[in-house]
């Protein structure tokens, strides 16, 4: 979704603003919401991924004017609502009209303190099965050009963009059918490195990358060489790019091409630093 | 819940059911209350769990342990979830999933999350509404080492790396440790860890602003 939830690059928002005390909660009411959303919700309402959504269904002009736990009122009010789980009225007044069906949320349990939180609900978000993975550290990838209007976890500045995989995250649920009822999907999230200059335009920062988590259907496989050798990526890549209109030669000539790939996906620090050009 | 919040709060609802946010929170209580979905022990137990036993502490431990204990740091690097647990701090949320990432003489790291507000509960503890603000999600990405200018810390020319924590991934930044700190112990070196440094918009302290801290502090 094109919303203005997905803030990244956006300009006129002034300065960052600090406050001095930076209390955890600024009122009573924040703790409550707080607490409600991990406990009530997280268990048996929804998942994290349709409570994203739901705040992000806020009318812009609403999100925007209103504080982070109003947000989070937001979304739960419209949620038990969606799931069955209360009506309007019942929302309105503070009293149950109705007991909440099993339907609705499945086995109560009083929780008995217990910190939980979306992510420990019913649908775990990552999956210890191995999915064959469709990238590898070192892969040049494209954020896919994608605009639906459901959610999505893939941010609007990176859409279209050349990056390089730097990490496999392991498998993770799919939060853009997660959202919306329609199953887990689970595939492989990847952290790819994005040029600042990439992202922004030639006259950019040269030496700052944004690094963005990004499910497989998210890429696809940037068409520059299909298999470029890893120790002479920045020697072939000019030939390569003579090869395939599809590929402007800026990104081969800018350093995009100029990482050779990580021998193998382990999250080793030291392959990522030796493998980046200074 | 009359905490003075309620009455001059100047915002804009333009949103359906719109009385102010402290009375319809109240409302919902009272109805999850009566529909048993939620336990107000329960919550009194959770809040006070984020009020006073997971913070920032619990990340200045883990980075203290690593800068002193290199397999300690070999551990971390591998499963930053694990390593973080066995100094006793359980993943809970927003901690499920976390990957340690270190700054060096020529990379700083700056985590964010532009979607919404994205943080490592466990061992940071809630954000700061600054780092929830508008301001930072937009910036961030776009101008890292202007932001950062703003908070004091000047990168010059070290290469910048921005995490965007686009996915159930919480990042938690592994600052330098600070010269001038061979003698220190673990302890007195998680004195040295701010907030801001595991978030990449601040630098740990260096022994003579811990040690100006304390005589203020006295």
């Amino acid at each position: 979704m094109n919303g203005v939830h997905d803030l990244g690059g956006m300009h006129g928002f002034g300065p960052v603003i600090r406050e001095p005390n930076e209390p955890v909660f600024h009122s009573e009411w924040e703790k409550r919401m707080f607490a409600m959303t991990l406990t009530a919700m997280g268990r048996r309402v929804c998942n994290v991924d349709e409570f994203r959504r739901a705040i992000e269904r806020m009318p812009p002009a609403g999100y925007l004017a209103t504080s982070y736990y109003e947000k989070w009122l937001y979304a739960v009010e419209s949620l038990l609502v969606e799931k069955g789980v209360a009506t309007r009225e019942e929302i309105a007044s503070g009293h149950a009209a109705a007991p909440v069906s099993a339907k609705a949320t499945g086995s109560l349990d009083a929780g008995g303190g217990r910190v939980e939180s979306f992510d420990n609900s019913a649908v775990k978000l990552r999956f210890n099965k191995s999915f064959k993975p469709g990238f590898r550290v070192g892969d040049r990838v494209v954020a896919r050009n994608l605009n639906p209007e459901h959610h999505t976890r893939l941010p609007r500045y990176a859409r279209g963009k050349r990056g390089v995989i730097r990490y496999d995250q392991g498998v993770f649920v799919f939060p853009d059918t997660h959202a919306h009822g329609q199953g887990t999907k689970p595939q492989h999230v990847y952290t790819v490195a994005f040029e600042a200059r990439e992202l922004w335009g030639a006259d950019h920062d040269q030496r700052a990358q944004v690094y963005v988590d990004c499910w497989e259907a998210y890429l696809e496989r940037a068409r520059i060489a299909a298999k470029p050798a890893v120790k002479s990526a920045a020697k072939t890549a000019g030939k390569a790019v003579s090869k395939t209109k599809t590929s402007p030669a800026k990104f081969a000539a800018k350093g995009h091409a100029a990482k050779p790939a990580a021998k193998s996906t382990s999250r080793s620090r030291a392959a990522v630093k030796k493998g980046r050009k200074r | 819940m009359s905490d003075g919040h309620d009455h001059h709060d100047g915002h804009d609802h333009h949103n359906a059911p719109l009385s102010e946010p402290a009375q319809r929170v109240k409302a919902l209580e009272q109805l999850l209350v009566e529909k048993g979905l939620v336990n107000p022990q329960a919550l009194d137990e959770l809040i006070d769990t984020y009020e006073r036993s997971v913070g920032p502490r619990n990340g200045a431990r883990v980075v203290a342990r690593a800068w002193t204990d290199p397999e300690y740091r070999k551990r971390l690097f591998d499963n930053a979830a694990q390593a973080i647990e066995e100094l006793g701090f359980p993943p809970g949320p927003q901690g499920e999933h976390m990957m340690v990432v270190e700054n060096t003489p020529r990379v700083h790291n700056l985590v964010v999350c532009t979607l919404c507000s994205c943080y490592p509960w466990s061992v940071l503890g809630l954000p700061p509404v600054w780092y929830k603000s508008t301001a930072y999600r937009a910036s961030a990405v776009n101008d890292p080492r202007g932001l950062l200018k703003g908070f004091g810390v000047d990168l010059g020319d070290k290469e910048v790396r921005v995490w965007d924590s686009s996915s159930e991934m919480r990042y938690l930044v592994m600052p330098e440790r600070p010269a001038g700190t061979e003698s220190l112990s673990e302890e007195e070196l998680a004195d040295l860890v701010t907030r801001d440094s595991m978030i990449g918009t601040g630098l740990p302290k260096s022994p003579a602003q811990r040690a100006r801290a304390s005589r203020a502090a006295k």
